[in-house]
Parts: C-alpha cells; sequence; structure tokens
C-alpha cells in the first residue's frame, strides 16, 4: 500500500484539477482553490524542513570542521541575524498603536534588506553581464552554416536594440535601418521558434502529467 | 376682545416662525433658504440589458447598456444599481467610468433573481472633499437568475486536443505493451549521461546534480528528479559522488527518496548519505551563489541542469564551464534554453527533458507515451499548415471555429 | 607578483571612481576621446589575437566593466526611437480617459529593478499627471515595496506634488499575495479575497478608491511589470484570456522574447522589453529617467560584446590556419 497510496491521491488530484478546467459548477469550480490553499499550507511547513536541514548540515561542517566550515559558519550567522531582527522587530510592531509591520521603512530588518540582501542580489545578477560577454565570446564563432547564421542574428539584434544601431543607420531607408532588422527578427524569427518550442513542451508537459496521473512514470516516488 | 386677537396674533407668529426651524435638516448649513446649488442630471442610459454569464459557476451576470445622450457632455461615471426586488431598494453593484457600456457583476448568487438598472452619474468634487451629484436614471429590468453550466463552452477546443493526445499516447503505450519495437531518435545529450559520469569516476571528482528553482508542482522538477534517479544510480555503481543542492523544501525531500532508492537497487544504501542532497535556499540568486561556490571549491566534473531555470543558467553554466566540469542542461524556460545551448557541452531543448526519463529507462509504456506525443505534434503541425493555405485563400477557419 | 599587480589597479581604479565627486559628468570631447581609447585597446586585442596571442576571459571582463562604468561619466545624447510594441503599450495608456481604474501588477524584485524600476517610475508619473486612479499588487514579495519606491520618487516632481494625490483615493498598494497564477484567477472573481486589508492593514471596504472595484470587469487596464514567474504569461493565459482584461507589460530583455507570441497574437496590449523598452517607454510618455542613462552603458558594452565576438572569430580563424599549417 506504500506505494499504491500515493499513486492513487495523485490520480484523483490530477483528474480534480482536469475537471475543474472544464466543468464550471459547484463543486468543480472550488476544487482549484482548495487544493492551491492545500499546497500552500503544505509548502509552508515545508519550509522548515529545508532550514532545519540546512542548519544541521552547517552545525555538522562546523563540528568537523570540513574544508568550508567558515562558510557554514557564515550561513548561520546570516540565517540567526536575519530571523532574530525580523522577530524582535515584529514583536515590538505589535505593541505599536497601530500595529506595524517588520518590514516596514525603519526596522532593522529593512535594513538588512536594503543594505545587505538587495545590493548582494543585484550583484549576482549584474555577474550575468560578464558572463553573456565571456559566453558570447566562446559561442558564437562561424563554425558551420547554423552557427554562422546564428552569429549575424545576434549581431543584428544587439546593435538594433540600442540606440547605436539607428545612430549609424538613421541615414538608411526606415525598412533597411538596424532596428527595423533587430524588430523583424524579435516579431517573426524568433517568434517562430519560441512557439515551436513552447508547443513541444506543452505536449511534453501533457505527456509527462498523464504518465504521472496514471502511474505509468513513477522514478520520482521510488528512484 | 382685544387681547383674545393679541393673543391669537402672538400664537399665529410664533407658529409662523416655528416652521422654518422644523422645515430645516441636521446640517449644520444655515437656513431652509441656503439650498444646495443645483446641478444638471445627465439623460438616464435608454436601454438595459442583462443576461446570465455564459461558461460560468453562476456566480456572474453581464449587464449591458446603451450609452447616456449625455455620456460626452456630462457624464462622470456609470452605477450598476442591484436588487433582489422590482421596487427595491437598489444597491450599487460596481461602477464604470464614462464611454463603457459594460459591466460583470460577480456578487450574485446562483439562483437567485436580480433585478438592474443603470445611473449616469454627473459628479462635480468640491476642494472640502464634498460631492454634488446629478443622477439620470434608466428603467428597471429582470428579473434575472444566474445559472450555473456544467460545461465551459470556450474551452471545447482544448478538450478536443487534449483528447487526441491523450487517445494518441494511450494508442501507442498500448502498441508498446503488445511487443511492437518503436523506433526513438538519438538524443546527444541523454546518450551523454553515462560519459559524463564516467569522467567523474575516472578523475575522482564530484558529480553536482541541480534539479532546478521550481518546486514539486512543476512538471520540469518531476522529469529532473526521474533523471535524478537515473543519475544516482551510476553513481552508485562507480561509486561516484554525488551532490545534489536543491532550492526547495519539498524538492529536498522528493530528491532524497528517489536517491536514496537508487542506492538500494543497485545494493549499495549504506553508501547514501543523506546530506547528499540538500536544502540551500528559496531564494533565487542566493542559491547560484551557493552553487557558483560549491563548484570553485569543490571542482566537480560532470555536472547536471535539469528541471525549471531562470536567470541565474547562465551564471551556474558559466562558473561550472570555468570548474572546467562537462555540462549537460535541460530545461522548460524557453527563455533559458540559448543560454545553456552557449555555455553547456549538451542541452535538452524543449520536450527532449521530458523525453528523458522514457528515453533512459527503455521501458516500452514510456517509450509509446513518447510515440503517441510526436503524433500529437505531427497533428498539430497539419493544422497549422492547413490553416495557413486556409487562410491565404482568405479564409479565417479560426474566427468561424470560435465559440462564445 | 606581476598578477597582483593588475588586480590591484584595477581594485585601486575601482576605489577612486567610487570616491569622485557626483555627479562627474566629462565634456563631450574627453566623452569622444575615452570612446576611441576604448576603440583603439580593441583593436589592440584583435591584433593580439590575429597574432595568436588568446586572450582570456579576464580581459573580456575588464572590457565590459569598463564599457558600462564609463557611459555614466561621459556626457552622449543618441536618439532613441520608439518601436512599435511600445508604441502600442504607450496607445493603449493614452485612450483611458481620467479617473480610469489601472492595476499595477509589480512582480520583480531588486535584481531586475535596474530594468524595471525606470518603467515603474515613467508609468507612476505618467498615471499621476494624467489621473488614472493606480492600484498596485505584487505577485512577488518584494514587488510592492518595489512599488512604494516608484512613488516616493515620483512624487517629489513638482507638477505631481502640485496635485496633493492623496493614497487611497489617488492610489493604493494592496501589497503581496502568495499563490502564484491562483491570485490572478481568484481576483477574476473578487479582489478583496485575495486582498482584504492593504499593504498598511486598512479594511478593503474603507479604501474610497476601491469602492466598487469588486473584479477585474471593474478596471480599465492591467500594467504587469514582471521579471520571470510568476508574471506576464500568467497575467495573459488567465487575466486576458479568462477575463478578458487588457494587459500591457514591462519585462525584463531575457523574458522579453518568450513574450513575443501573446504579441503577435494581440493577447498583449504591448510591451516594453530590457532596458532600451524601458528607455523607448520614457521617451513615449515623455517622463525621462534613469533608463535614458542607463541605455547609453547598455549601448557601449553591445559594442563591446560585438567586438568580442569579432575577436572570436578571428581566434577561431587563427586556430584553422595553424591547423592547415600543421597538416601541410
Amino acid at each position: 500500500m506504500k506505494r499504491e497510496i500515493p499513486l492513487i491521491i495523485t490520480f484523483v488530484a490530477g483528474v480534480a484539477f482536469v475537471l475543474q478546467y472544464f466543468i464550471p459548477h459547484y463543486p468543480f469550480s472550488r476544487f482549484e482553490n482548495i487544493f492551491s490553499d492545500w499546497f500552500a499550507i503544505v509548502g509552508a511547513f515545508a519550509i522548515w524542513l529545508g532550514a532545519l536541514s540546512l542548519m544541521k548540515l552547517s552545525l555538522l561542517n562546523i563540528s568537523k570542521k570540513s574544508h568550508d566550515w567558515p562558510i557554514s559558519l557564515v550561513i548561520i550567522i546570516c540565517f540567526l541575524s536575519i530571523v532574530i531582527a525580523g522577530a524582535i522587530d515584529g514583536y515590538h510592531g505589535l505593541n505599536n498603536v497601530p500595529a506595524t509591520s517588520f518590514r516596514d521603512p525603519g526596522t532593522n530588518f529593512d535594513w538588512l534588506y536594503q543594505n545587505v540582501y538587495t545590493p548582494l542580489s543585484s550583484t549576482m545578477f549584474a555577474i550575468l553581464a560578464f558572463f553573456v560577454a565571456s559566453a558570447s565570446y566562446r559561442a558564437f564563432r562561424a563554425r558551420n552554416t547554423a552557427a554562422t547564421l546564428l552569429l549575424f542574428s545576434a549581431f543584428f539584434v544587439m546593435i538594433g536594440r540600442v540606440p547605436v544601431g539607428d545612430y549609424l543607420s538613421g541615414w538608411l531607408p526606415e525598412r533597411m535601418q538596424l532596428s527595423h532588422w533587430a524588430n523583424w527578427l524579435m516579431a517573426f524569427p524568433n517568434t517562430a521558434g519560441q512557439r515551436a518550442v513552447m508547443i513541444g513542451i506543452a505536449l511534453g508537459t501533457v505527456s509527462t502529467s498523464l504518465r504521472i496521473m496514471l502511474g505509468i512514470e513513477r522514478s520520482h516516488l521510488e528512484g | 376682545m382685544d387681547r383674545l386677537k393679541t393673543l391669537l396674533f402672538l400664537i399665529s407668529v410664533v407658529i409662523l416662525l416655528c416652521f422654518p426651524a422644523y422645515s430645516q435638516t441636521d446640517t449644520p448649513t444655515g437656513l431652509a433658504g441656503d439650498a444646495k446649488p443645483m446641478i444638471e442630471s445627465p439623460a438616464g442610459p435608454p436601454s438595459v440589458e442583462a443576461k446570465d454569464t455564459k461558461n460560468d459557476d453562476g456566480s456572474a451576470i453581464d449587464v449591458s447598456w446603451q450609452l447616456s445622450a449625455d455620456d460626452q457632455r456630462l457624464v462622470t461615471k456609470y452605477q450598476v444599481l442591484r436588487s433582489k426586488s422590482l421596487a427595491g431598494p437598489f444597491e450599487v453593484a460596481g461602477e464604470t467610468t464614462k464611454g463603457q457600456h459594460i459591466y460583470t457583476d460577480n456578487g450574485v448568487k446562483v439562483g437567485e433573481s436580480y433585478f438592474y438598472k443603470i445611473a449616469a452619474v454627473y459628479e462635480i468634487k468640491s476642494a472640502d472633499s464634498t460631492s454634488v451629484t446629478g443622477t439620470g436614471e434608466s428603467q428597471v429590468i429582470g428579473p434575472i437568475k444566474p445559472i450555473a453550466q456544467w460545461f465551459n463552452m470556450r474551452r471545447l477546443n482544448v478538450l478536443i486536443w487534449l483528447l487526441v493526445t491523450c487517445a494518441a499516447i494511450l494508442f501507442y503505450i498500448w502498441q508498446a505493451k503488445s511487443g511492437k519495437e518503436l523506433y526513438v531518435r538519438k538524443i546527444a545529450g541523454i546518450d551523454a549521461v553515462d560519459d559524463a559520469i564516467g569522467r567523474a569516476t575516472e578523475m575522482g571528482r564530484k558529480v553536482f546534480f541541480v534539479p532546478g528553482i521550481q518546486d514539486m508542482d512543476d512538471v520540469a522538477t518531476i522529469a529532473a528528479i526521474t533523471i535524478l534517479g537515473r543519475v544516482a544510480r551510476i553513481c552508485a555503481t562507480n561509486d561516484t559522488m554525488l551532490d545534489v543542492p536543491v532550492s526547495r523544501s519539498l524538492v529536498m525531500v522528493t530528491a532524497r527518496e528517489s536517491v536514496r532508492e537508487a542506492y538500494s537497487k543497485v545494493g549499495r544504501p549504506d553508501a547514501f548519505k543523506e546530506d547528499q542532497v540538500h536544502y540551500v535556499t528559496d531564494d533565487q540568486f542566493g542559491y547560484a551563489a551557493a552553487i557558483d561556490g560549491m563548484v570553485m571549491r569543490d571542482k566537480p566534473a560532470a555536472m547536471f541542469y535539469m528541471g525549471g531555470f531562470f536567470a541565474e543558467a547562465l551564471i551556474l553554466a558559466e562558473t561550472g564551464n570555468n570548474a572546467g566540469a562537462i555540462q549537460i542542461a535541460g530545461t522548460n524556460q524557453p527563455a533559458q534554453i540559448p543560454f545553456f545551448v552557449a555555455a553547456c557541452d549538451y542541452t535538452l531543448i524543449g520536450e527532449e527533458l521530458f523525453a528523458a526519463s522514457a528515453y533512459l529507462e527503455r521501458e516500452p509504456k514510456l517509450l509509446g507515451s513518447l510515440k503517441g506525443q510526436d503524433f500529437a505534434k505531427g497533428l498539430f503541425l497539419l493544422a497549422i499548415f492547413v490553416l495557413l493555405i486556409l487562410k491565404i485563400f482568405g479564409i479565417n477557419l479560426v474566427s468561424i471555429m470560435e465559440i462564445s | 607578483m606581476k598578477k597582483y599587480y593588475y588586480w590591484f589597479i584595477l581594485i585601486a581604479l575601482i576605489i577612486v571612481l567610487i570616491l569622485l565627486p557626483k555627479p562627474l559628468i566629462v565634456s563631450p570631447t574627453v566623452s569622444t576621446t575615452l570612446t576611441v581609447l576604448l576603440g583603439l585597446a580593441l583593436v589592440v586585442v584583435l591584433v593580439l589575437t590575429l597574432r595568436g596571442h588568446m586572450i582570456g576571459r579576464r580581459t573580456v571582463f575588464l572590457f565590459i566593466g569598463m564599457s558600462l562604468t564609463l557611459p555614466f561619466f561621459m556626457n552622449f545624447q543618441m536618439p532613441i526611437k520608439v518601436s512599435p510594441e511600445v508604441q502600442t503599450l504607450f496607445d493603449a495608456m493614452a485612450k483611458l480617459p481620467s479617473g480610469s481604474k489601472v492595476l499595477a501588477a509589480f512582480d520583480y524584485d531588486p535584481p531586475s529593478a535596474p530594468e524595471l524600476q525606470p518603467q515603474a517610475e515613467a508609468f507612476m508619473a505618467y498615471a499621476f499627471k494624467h489621473d488614472l486612479k493606480v492600484i498596485i499588487m505584487g505577485l512577488w514579495p518584494q514587488g510592492p515595496q518595489q512599488a512604494n519606491m516608484a512613488i516616493a520618487k515620483v512624487l517629489q516632481q513638482p507638477g505631481i506634488r502640485a496635485k496633493n494625490l492623496r493614497y487611497g483615493v489617488d492610489y493604493v498598494n494592496l501589497g503581496f499575495q502568495s499563490g502564484n497564477e491562483f491570485v490572478i484567477q481568484r481576483m477574476g472573481t473578487s479582489f478583496s479575497g485575495m486582498f482584504p486589508r492593504d499593504i498598511y492593514n486598512t479594511d478593503y471596504d474603507k479604501i474610497p478608491l476601491l469602492n466598487g472595484v469588486e473584479n477585474f470587469s471593474n478596471i480599465d487596464f492591467v500594467f504587469n511589470l514582471s521579471a520571470g514567474y510568476p508574471g506576464t504569461v500568467e497575467w495573459v493565459q488567465i487575466a486576458v484570456d479568462r477575463y478578458g482584461v487588457k494587459v500591457g507589460a514591462g519585462n525584463t530583455a531575457v523574458q522579453a522574447p518568450s513574450v513575443y507570441p501573446y504579441l503577435s497574437s494581440h493577447k498583449l496590449t504591448g510591451l516594453a522589453g530590457g532596458m532600451s523598452g524601458a528607455a523607448e517607454f520614457e521617451q513615449a510618455t515623455k517622463e525621462i529617467g534613469k533608463a535614458n542613462t542607463y541605455i547609453l552603458s547598455q549601448s557601449f558594452s553591445h559594442m563591446v560584446v560585438i567586438a568580442f565576438i569579432i575577436i572570436g572569430n578571428a581566434a577561431l580563424f587563427v586556430s584553422y590556419r595553424k591547423s592547415k599549417q600543421k597538416g601541410a
């Protein structure tokens, strides 16, 4: 029964979701709301599994002095700082009249968010700029016809999507300008490719979902 | 007699003086003579129509009306007034700005009857936030009863395609089970899985498996866990270290079980360590930063990126490339596929990620579903081609088929 | 010791740039000189590559860093042409009469702010100047905070400050709600069911702007700023497809290509994609802001990436030539 019960639950939930999409009548209209509420509740409790696992692993690394134990120490310090700051601000906020949130401007949590988390996140996102350049330098080589087409497409889109493109080609008729070529590439070949990939992914999703619902695909349950 | 006349006169004066006092309202706005400024009322909408909203659960009524003759000149807004009886009282169900002539009232209950009228409102707001309004109302219409439909006809075309696709998949599964050989083309990325893990075994370095940043409700994550099971089996057989950092707690739990079962299946349950599958953080760039750090310190020989990825895809792939790892990626996010193609050695594009489990297991039922999926894709291509030809000849079949 | 010498120069340069008084804008002559020097440096790299000295990724990073940073100090004006998709977005907003209710969905976080925050500010400034009533919400936790930052910036403009806009009457922030696309679906039935209180804990029924706003049928336009999931795709699939509401969007450059199919099928009413879209949107709304400055940085970096693609292909041809010579 240990294997059968999850399969039965999967099948019932899958069928319920499909039915509610087509049948607006009560009680089918309520299924999606009920399931999404339960998923949110389970997800909210499940976060503790992950957080405790992270703490356990970090403490183990520190106690064993494994090769990256300073990283684990940083994890624990940062985790506890944010949690304690949020808890203290939340507690003080409850006592205010009217009640304020730990996220409000001026709180310690907000300070950590604005001055630590936001710059760090932005920095990681900004690294993409450098990695795009190094990936382009490595990948856009005219090794064959397809790669050459890719190279020229990248050239037109990159130069046409910034004002430099119009600055350099502004003297040409509008249909010959670089921005026009860039817009054409985005609107037609790119859209066609995106649509094809989306249709393929949608069909793959239907197929995989059907296999999971019917219990044909069960390796995610049992390895 | 004179005293009586005087008394009568005084009483009359008192009564006359009391009238203004009685006729005053409670508002401290002065005497009765100090009336509110007159404001022109716009003409009411000439006709109103209300009908049950189609394809819903009976909780909505569509109300439409002809615009007031003063719509451009005076009207500020229209109020949709609703009541359960013809005589009222009417409450404001909703408002629209001028020029609008349709409103869907979602505040009704299935089975109950409602009456509607529309008020064209002309409103002047003064500096002290008070407002003066002039209203022109339409006739009352009704009763209208919202009805719940048993089928959403707007989705009939989706149902037809879904049934066709499912029928194709089930047919080919049945065909595969009855012993028919099904051809599946070579997918280089999946063929390279064994070689990548073999490389890691020879170099004595780790294999990293990153199952994306989506939760278990995403099909791509489930597909990734399926591939993880296969990768874990090969790692267990070869005694190669496997590290699976995850971004979601539920994914951690599922992945752990999958890896544990994989190790048990090949007779190596002792080699499995729970901390091989570990939670990092839900935050997108925190996750990317953590994996980058692990990769730069541990220098894995093989990296697998399978599942749902977003902006962190290129950050992970480039870092893995810098570390010298062989990288195999697959995602269902069209926007990230180009980044993986540029930075990884092998990329599973689109539905190849979902085909991976069938391809690796080579089980007839799974291969049959792949065939069914391809059959459905062939039908889509045919439909697109036919509709394109018809459109060239001026026949727009899509609008003809549109179900309202 | 030699390799640390270069790191020392780089770090010193960064510190000098940070400590220099701001705003520091050099003259057009100096700007042109810096541009020419950058170009010459790229030519030197190309020549070195052709001679067989392959460059490492750190050189690429250095040039990208310079091309992104130097334009902030330059004085260049480049005309920005509004693309058709941004024009469609602007036209849809321009058609809204005064008093129209616009739902602004802020579905992004601080890392995407450089591309989307200028769009947010341009949108809020336009809305406030044209008496559009803005209802803000977010499917990402940090989205409503980004909205508050945009409003705080925009309210400092003299023209908007003079209007004495009031929270709860002219704009309201309903905050974040978890549930991804399910939130959009349930908003189709009831806004107050999903957002019983605003971000300041005021009851939905007590907010004057929300009187009569039950669901999407009371909204004239939805403007979505999106950096991923949940975002524009979900808004189109649910709000447009099921409830027929008009949705216009601002997206990050990475996400924009995958949203084009919805644009060409007219499900999406206009799209401002990436930094260039943000700059074009600012031009269209005449609310010139940071995107018009950042786009210069992006222009330079694009040119540098193109240059390195050419250099990379030069390296490829050099390697082909070497292998041919070896074969011969």
